[in-house]
């Protein structure tokens, strides 16, 4: 098994006399039989990071490390690596069984231990009846199975993936997503995984590297991430609604979420700071807690999202069930401090706890 | 009701074409056809029916033979050969280099140039004594040679031309074709192991197989439809080495004025694209795969 590491690996794309630096002195480190998400924005550098791994992309500078063997110089032949490709990548031409096939053919194994191989991978992915169809003949979701079905029938250790979901429904990603964790797990893979989407991120990673403008912006497991997000960039991009930040100014009895007149929620050396509360973590309570107004209210079903308005600021909180709330009440807003984040005026999470804030909401 | 209607629009809409179509296409292939069964009308002498007379003219005439013989040689030597240096061409120029959209640029210039310009430029190359390959077979010390003058080499002289025309017109459908193809597979081969010409030929070749045919067709049309080089560069000679078939026939049509002995030749002209292109779409067509 192989584990993966980067080392100040950066990529700068030169387009007339701009240099953008698509990936800046990135550093990670994967264990082996692990499935690691490079999250983030379009553009943010993740794509290129993955291509790195995979020598497409020859690294400006830092190192690439695979199984604890410098591969920075090595063609993508010589890596001992898989990978998935977001269009797929299956030719045109070729009978599914011959895609499957194409990278054992090239490294010319023997006919029977072929035809082995590939029932053996055909049957694991459900794909046994359609081996001789063509590309086009098939759905998205089953196209999807045939690109795993070549990337996996190798037998590397070390599987990349280039938003490999983005192209199916949303019921079918659901599924897909279950079935790609499986199968890493079943084989024992390291699993590099390029996505957007943060779902996808949270259900199915080991690890998450959430990147921004070719830099890391934090690298830890989903549950890290989600509940300590090390600046306001983290806190908002994981999540569905994202984190609500209020920004704090100075009131009577310490810092109070800015446009209200209390009470104060923090001490008053945060005042110049901000403070996260997750939308999920809000309850509505009567008299008690922070008081705003409703703007609207969604009705997903299981839950409602209430839009608010707290001292001016905007505020999403997810309630359960239907709420009998119109545009314009009143409503308190309540949450346990334990949901509470802090971050400072430039957006990093505070270091200190402030748990002696002067006043609670529970008061 | 709305059903007729959507007919006749469809008709009217195809009328200017098809008009056009069959007043200078489908009319005069069926009228060369007839007037092929005639006899050339002279000044004091209608025309009269002939039945095969004209065709049997034909196989005895061994200045047919030649040209088809002449025009046979002409298609295999231009067709495989322009073909393979388009896509030698193509290949080439698709990738990143420097300079890339200036070579691609020279590739397409014979394309072009008008066709008398070019065979004029190419007659000077031929010149014996100081054209350009006398000029430096002599520097290395090669004696002079009439290269469009001498029945050995006056044919390959033309064909080279042709090759030369043809090739970067070619070059540019397959490389309309490469630039459609995903850069993915090559990077998903890559990553298998693939080396680049085990990628071509499992891969970028049956991927480029329509625009082959395609080409193909072309080419083949082309061969088959010289004249003006001819015109320019040697008027078929010397001793007609390099008649070709179509030359043959505007010799006939316009020089003898035989106009149904060229309208038989034409026949025959014709039947041989046909086979040609039936050949070419019921064959090959089923061996390619679009995408």
């Amino acid at each position: 098994m192989s584990a993966i590491a980067a080392e100040n690996v950066s990529k700068v794309w030169t387009t007339g006399s701009a240099a953008v630096r698509a990936v800046d002195g990135v550093s990670f480190a994967f264990d082996a039989g692990t499935l690691n998400v490079l999250l983030g924005p379009s553009g943010c550098g993740k794509s290129t990071t993955l291509r790195l791994i995979a020598g497409l992309e020859v690294c400006d500078a830092g190192r690439v490390l695979i199984g604890h063997r410098d591969v920075t110089r090595l063609p993508p032949a010589a890596r001992s690596i898989a990978m998935v490709f977001q269009s797929y990548a299956l030719f045109p031409h070729l009978s599914v069984a011959e895609n499957i096939l194409f990278g054992l053919r090239v490294r010319r194994v023997k006919a029977a231990e072929r035809g082995e191989r590939l029932a053996r991978i055909a049957d694991l992915l459900g794909l046994s009846p359609l081996l001789e169809r063509k590309p086009s003949q098939l759905s998205g979701g089953q196209q999807q199975r045939v690109a795993l079905g070549r990337a996996i029938i190798a037998q590397a250790p070390v599987c990349l993936m280039d938003e490999p979901l983005s192209n199916l429904d949303a019921q079918l990603r659901a599924e897909m997503r279950q079935e790609i964790r499986a199968l890493q797990r079943k084989l024992g893979i390291t699993m590099v995984y390029v996505t957007h989407d943060q779902v996808e991120a949270m259900s199915m990673a080991d690890r998450v590297v959430l990147m921004r403008e070719g830099r890391i912006e934090q690298n830890g497991t989903p549950v890290e991430l989600y509940e300590h997000p090390a600046n306001t960039f983290v806190a908002r991009f994981i999540g569905t609604p994202p984190m609500n930040l209020l920004r704090l100014e100075a009131g009577t009895g310490g810092a109070v979420i800015a446009g209200t007149d209390g009470p104060a929620v923090l001490d008053a050396r945060f005042a110049s700071g901000m403070l996260g509360v997750r939308p999920e973590h809000i309850e509505l309570a009567f008299e008690r807690g922070v008081r705003g107004s409703v703007d609207s209210v969604e009705y997903l079903g299981g839950d409602s999202l209430v839009g608010c308005r707290v001292g001016g600021q905007p505020l999403a909180a997810r309630v359960a069930g239907n709420v009998g709330l119109a545009r314009g009440d009143a409503v308190w807003l309540n949450w346990a401090r334990g949901a509470e984040h802090y971050f400072d005026s430039n957006g990093i999470r505070a270091a200190a706890e402030p748990h002696e804030a002067p006043v609670t909401l529970m008061a | 009701m709305t059903r007729t209607r959507e007919w006749l629009y469809a008709w009217l809409l195809l009328l200017p074409a098809a008009t056009l179509l069959a007043l200078f296409t489908h009319y005069p292939a069926i009228a060369n056809l007839w007037h092929s069964f005639l006899s050339t009308p002279k000044a004091n002498r209608p025309a009269k029916f002939i039945g095969l007379d004209n065709y049997r003219a034909l196989v005895d005439d061994p200045v047919f033979w030649q040209a088809l013989t002449n025009n046979l040689w002409y298609a295999l030597g231009t067709i495989p050969l322009s073909i393979a240096l388009a896509l030698l061409m193509a290949l080439w120029v698709n990738q990143r280099l420097p300079g890339r959209g200036f070579l691609r640029l020279a590739y397409f210039t014979p394309t072009v140039l008008p066709m008398i310009a070019v065979a004029n430029i190419w007659l000077f190359f031929y010149t014996p004594g100081y054209g350009l390959f006398d000029q430096i077979a002599g520097a290395l010390g090669f004696g002079h040679h009439n290269w469009l003058g001498s029945q050995s080499t006056a044919l390959p002289a033309l064909m080279i031309v042709t090759i030369w025309k043809e090739a970067g017109f070619f070059m540019i459908f397959y490389l309309a074709a490469l630039q459609s193809m995903s850069p993915h597979l090559a990077e998903a081969a890559a990553i298998e192991g693939a080396s680049r010409r085990y990628f071509f030929w499992r891969v970028t070749f049956p991927l480029l197989m329509p625009t082959t045919l395609f080409v193909l067709v072309n080419a083949v049309i082309n061969a088959f439809r010289l004249v003006d080089h001819i015109v320019v560069m040697t008027r078929g000679g010397p001793d007609n080495a390099t008649a070709l078939l179509l030359y043959y026939i505007f010799e006939i049509g316009f020089r003898f004025w035989d106009s149904s002995y060229a309208a038989a030749l034409t026949m025959v002209l014709l039947v041989l694209l046909g086979a040609v292109a039936l050949f070419q779409f019921f064959f090959l067509e089923r061996r390619t795969h679009y995408q």
